[in-house]
Order: C-alpha cells, then sequence, then structure tokens
C-alpha cells in the first residue's frame, strides 16, 4: 500500500481482526439482570382474579411471571459498548465481501482502492481507531419483547447516554448537531439518536446498532409511484438513484430498498433492508430474483469503488416489501457506504 | 496506474507541477494542507468576501475537506478521510480567489460546481471516502489555525506526507469521475 508512518506498529495476524461480534459475544454485551422475584402461583392467582395486584402485593411477590424486568441501565451499557464496536470493526460479511470484490475488479484502481479499503478495516480494527471519521448518526432499532417491563428512567435517555459514554470513550466524533435548522446555536456534546422500537413476542430485547454515515445517507431517495409503474419504475428508480449519487456515497456500495406501506414505513423499509446482512437474501423467490438483478444492473453503471471506474459499485441490493395502499407504490432507496457499520446483541 | 506521482506541498503547490497532472494520475502529496469543513468553509468564505483579515493565508494552499475524529492519548490525529465536497461547492469560488491552487475530497463535482475549478485552474484531487484510519497515518502533525469554536469542524494546518489522492479535475477540462463511468459502463 502506501508508506508506512515513521513509528513502526506490530502486525497481528488477520484472522485476530476478524469478527467483532464473536469479541462482543465473548465479551458479554450484556447480562441478564438479576433475576426477578417470581411466584408463578401468585401471578396465575392474579391473571384469574383471585388476588387483587395490590402495589404491596406486587411489590412483595413480584411480577407476574411472564413479564422480565430490564433496568434501563443495562440498555445504556449495551449501547455504550455497541457505538465503539461498530465504529472500530466492520461487519464480517461485508469486510469478506470487499475482500471477494478484488477479485472480482477489472479497473487497476478499483482494485488498488478494494485493497485500501480492507487495509483500513485491519488497521482501524487491530488499533482500535474508528474506520471512518464520520461515527454518523446512532441508528438504534429495538425489536422489544411485550413481556419486558422496564425499569430504572426512561429508554430513550438510556440509548442517548449510552451513545454519548461510547462516543466519548471511543474517541468519536461528534458527529450530531441539536437543531437540524441551525437556528439555535448548540454546542458540545450532542448525541441524540434516532431509535425504532418494534413490539415482540417474548421477553428479549434484540439492539440493532448502526452508525450511519451521512456521505450516502445524504444521496438516499424516496418517490411515491403508482400502481401501473410497476417493477420497471422500481429498477429505474434505484438505477438513477446509484447514478446520481456516484462516488459521493462512498461506493462500492450497500442498496436497501423499501417497497409499500406509506411514505414513512416505505424509508423505514430501506433502513432495514440497508443494514441487513449480505448473506441474507430475501424470503421472496420473485423479490430475490429482483435483489439479483439490480445487483448486475447496479455494477453496470461502471461507477466502481469510490467512482474511479469499475466492475465493483455495489457490494449488494437488499429489498424490503410491505403491504401498500391499492392506489400506491411508495420506494425508498436508502444507500450505505462500504463501511456501513451495524451490530446486534440481545439483552 | 502503477505510475505514482509524488509532489511536494510544503509552501503551496507550484502551478508548474499542476500543470502536468491529467485526470485519472495517482499523486502523493507532501507538506501542508489546510482543512476545510462546511462551518469552517462558510466562514472562511464570509471573511474574503467581507475584505476581512483571514487567520490563514490561502496563497498557493491545499484545501483538505475533512473532519477528524478526536485523537487518543498519544495519537496525532483520530481517523481523518476526506468528506464531500460539493456539500461545500458553493463557498469555494471565495476561497479561490484567495489564492487556493488545490482541494482534497470525495465525490463528484459537475456542472456549476466544477467550473469554478475550470474557469480558476484549481486542481480536485481525490482521496478515498472511508479511508479514515489508514489516511491518519499519512499525518505527521496537526495544529489548530483558528475556528476552534467549530470542534471537528475548526481550521486546521496539517503535515501530510505521501499522502495518496487521484486527480479528478486538472488544469486541461479534465474530469475523471466523468470519463472512469463512461469508459466502464456497459451498455444495456
Amino acid at each position: 500500500m502506501f508508506r508506512r508512518a515513521r513509528r513502526s506498529r506490530s502486525r497481528r495476524p488477520v484472522a485476530d481482526r476478524r469478527g467483532g461480534p464473536s469479541r462482543l459475544r465473548q465479551g458479554r454485551v450484556a447480562q441478564r439482570p438479576d433475576e426477578t422475584v417470581r411466584s408463578g402461583r401468585t401471578a396465575d392467582a392474579i391473571r384469574r382474579g383471585e388476588v387483587r395486584p395490590s402495589a404491596e402485593g406486587a411489590q412483595a411477590a413480584g411480577p407476574p411471571s411472564s413479564v422480565r424486568e430490564i433496568d434501563v441501565s443495562v440498555l445504556r451499557d449495551a449501547v455504550a459498548r455497541l457505538i465503539v464496536e461498530a465504529n472500530y470493526n466492520i461487519p464480517a460479511d461485508i469486510l469478506q465481501a470487499l475482500r471477494d470484490a478484488i477479485d472480482r475488479e477489472q479497473s487497476p484502481l478499483g482494485r488498488r482502492t478494494l485493497e485500501q479499503l480492507v487495509r483500513n478495516y485491519e488497521v482501524a480494527a487491530a488499533e482500535r481507531r474508528p474506520v471512518c471519521q464520520d461515527s454518523g448518526v446512532a441508528v438504534v432499532m429495538l425489536e422489544v419483547g411485550q413481556d419486558v417491563h422496564w425499569t430504572g428512567g426512561s429508554v430513550q435517555e438510556a440509548v442517548y447516554a449510552g451513545v454519548r459514554e461510547g462516543t466519548r470513550a471511543g474517541y468519536l466524533r461528534w458527529s450530531v448537531t441539536g437543531d437540524p435548522t441551525r437556528m439555535l446555536r448548540i454546542s458540545g456534546e450532542e448525541t441524540p439518536a434516532v431509535i425504532h422500537v418494534d413490539l415482540v413476542p417474548g421477553s428479549d430485547v434484540r439492539i440493532l446498532f448502526a452508525s450511519k454515515g451521512f456521505g450516502a445517507e445524504n444521496m438516499s431517495a424516496l418517490k411515491m409511484f403508482v400502481p401501473a409503474d410497476g417493477v420497471p419504475a422500481i429498477t429505474q428508480f434505484v438505477l438513477d438513484t446509484v447514478d446520481r449519487a456516484g462516488a459521493n456515497a462512498c461506493p462500492p456500495i450497500i442498496v436497501g430498498v423499501g417497497i409499500g406501506g406509506t411514505f414513512e414505513s416505505a424509508a423505514l423499509l430501506a433502513k432495514k433492508a440497508v443494514l441487513r446482512p449480505l448473506d441474507v437474501r430475501n424470503a421472496r423467490a420473485d423479490v430475490r430474483q429482483l435483489e439479483v438483478e439490480l445487483l448486475e444492473r447496479v455494477n453496470d453503471l461502471g461507477i466502481g469503488p469510490q467512482g474511479f471506474g469499475g466492475r465493483v459499485t455495489a457490494l449488494g441490493v437488499n429489498i424490503e416489501v410491505h403491504p401498500t395502499h391499492i392506489a400506491g407504490l411508495p420506494v425508498a432507496v436508502n444507500l450505505g457506504c462500504h463501511s456501513t457499520r451495524r451490530i446486534s446483541t440481545t439483552l | 496506474m502503477s505510475h505514482v506521482i509524488e509532489l511536494k506541498c510544503q509552501n503551496g503547490i507550484a502551478r508548474t507541477d499542476l500543470d502536468a497532472l491529467r485526470a485519472g494520475d495517482s499523486v502523493e502529496l507532501t507538506g501542508q494542507v489546510i482543512s476545510v469543513r462546511d462551518a469552517s468553509a462558510a466562514r472562511l468564505a464570509a471573511a474574503v468576501r467581507d475584505e476581512q483579515p483571514l487567520p490563514v493565508s490561502l496563497e498557493d494552499q491545499i484545501l483538505y475537506a475533512v473532519g477528524p475524529s478526536p485523537a487518543k492519548p498519544g495519537q496525532i490525529i483520530g481517523s481523518a478521510g476526506p468528506t464531500t465536497t460539493s456539500r461545500m461547492a458553493r463557498f469555494l469560488p471565495s476561497l479561490f480567489t484567495a489564492g487556493v491552487r488545490a482541494m482534497i475530497g470525495k465525490g463528484e463535482l459537475h456542472g456549476e460546481e466544477a467550473a469554478p475549478f475550470l474557469s480558476q485552474g484549481v486542481v480536485y484531487f481525490g482521496a478515498v471516502g472511508g479511508l479514515g484510519a489508514l489516511l491518519a497515518k499519512q499525518i505527521s502533525s496537526t495544529r489548530i489555525v483558528a475556528y476552534d469554536d467549530l470542534g471537528p469542524e475548526a481550521l486546521y494546518a496539517l503535515q501530510i506526507f505521501a499522502f495518496p489522492v487521484v486527480v479528478i479535475i486538472d488544469r486541461h477540462g479534465g474530469n475523471f469521475h466523468e470519463t472512469a463511468r463512461t469508459q466502464w459502463r456497459k451498455a444495456r
């Protein structure tokens, strides 16, 4: 690659530096909080209406057995760890896709760029540096089991506090402004996050954490098509969006496409799509086929790594669909740069 | 492609050096660059427009569009890759009249955004976006020269060495992002 800095640094074997998530797993990102006091008999009695769940009674007996209490500090600490790990280690599937792309890329400059990117991620992981100075906006997707009861404070505040603590501890850039209009002068260490919550059966909490850089985010797009426009319009919109983004989105990119729902849910689908691992395809065969076709056509655009020309413009096209109105066809395209930082854990 | 042109920019960059460059050339820069970002570019451009004294001379200088992450103890700088140049395009004509000779950034510039580069003969170098950890190793010192209230957007004088860039817009009308795409596009 290019010349080394004068300081010499030890090189650890590649295998040691990979797999941020597995290290997290070993490090036990989150533990179940102290087992809540459970009294099955009392809970059943409450359910049957035989015992009135008075404040004193509930305290003494603990919550019904189906309810799991989680202190928000557990969430805060998990978020604080996830933001640091996400920024130091790109997901293993993306790193592997970049390595694979080197062989596929025919442009010499494109190939050199891919090699530099792989080296960047190896160095970032080994030296625990942010892979990119843009630590992005923290996007926190929570799948919360409907039997979870949060204690100890506000979930939102806990996420914000986790982002703040992780940003400080990990020497990440304060990349968020408190006021998007910039009419207010807000200085300092502002770390509001974007939080999405899905309620799911059970008593687990799954956290999907992403640091979303804005080079690619700025080039994303949404359009309300009509039913008659159909798949050809979806295809053209994806191609136009990627073409317009060009080098700005830091290719090779990941293309997240959300189709259906409403105006805002199409955007959220696209975000979920762009954060889906590259080795997971849509469950529907026809949608899966569209993902494959779109990837091929995106790569035919010739933008190449960092817009220097070449065969590898995208590492993947992920599509998520949702039923929509009989009058509509919302389509959102959310672009992710080659360092789409995501990490997940379960509390 | 394998040939890399080494250029010095310690006291600005020489026009003759820039004249020799062609879109698509790989270059390694050694010397000083001045960082700019959205907020600092706006403030600097306003100072030029209002004919206020500038906090640092831009004569013959290279600007680098970057907002680094904080340095850990013992580090010179945190991650320090390029940011998107086009966001600052509206401020660049003012900065160019103050003597800027070249700019490092990332992303595309076309039409009106590219015009000031072509008319003023300013060279646009593209660094690789998302190479922040690696590019930080090609920076040997940093000094805040102004606007430190802007945090990561403060104006830094950065000493760089063997800093890898590609010529995007040259002084002869070439725009590498346009020609590269045309060359590699598959017609359908």
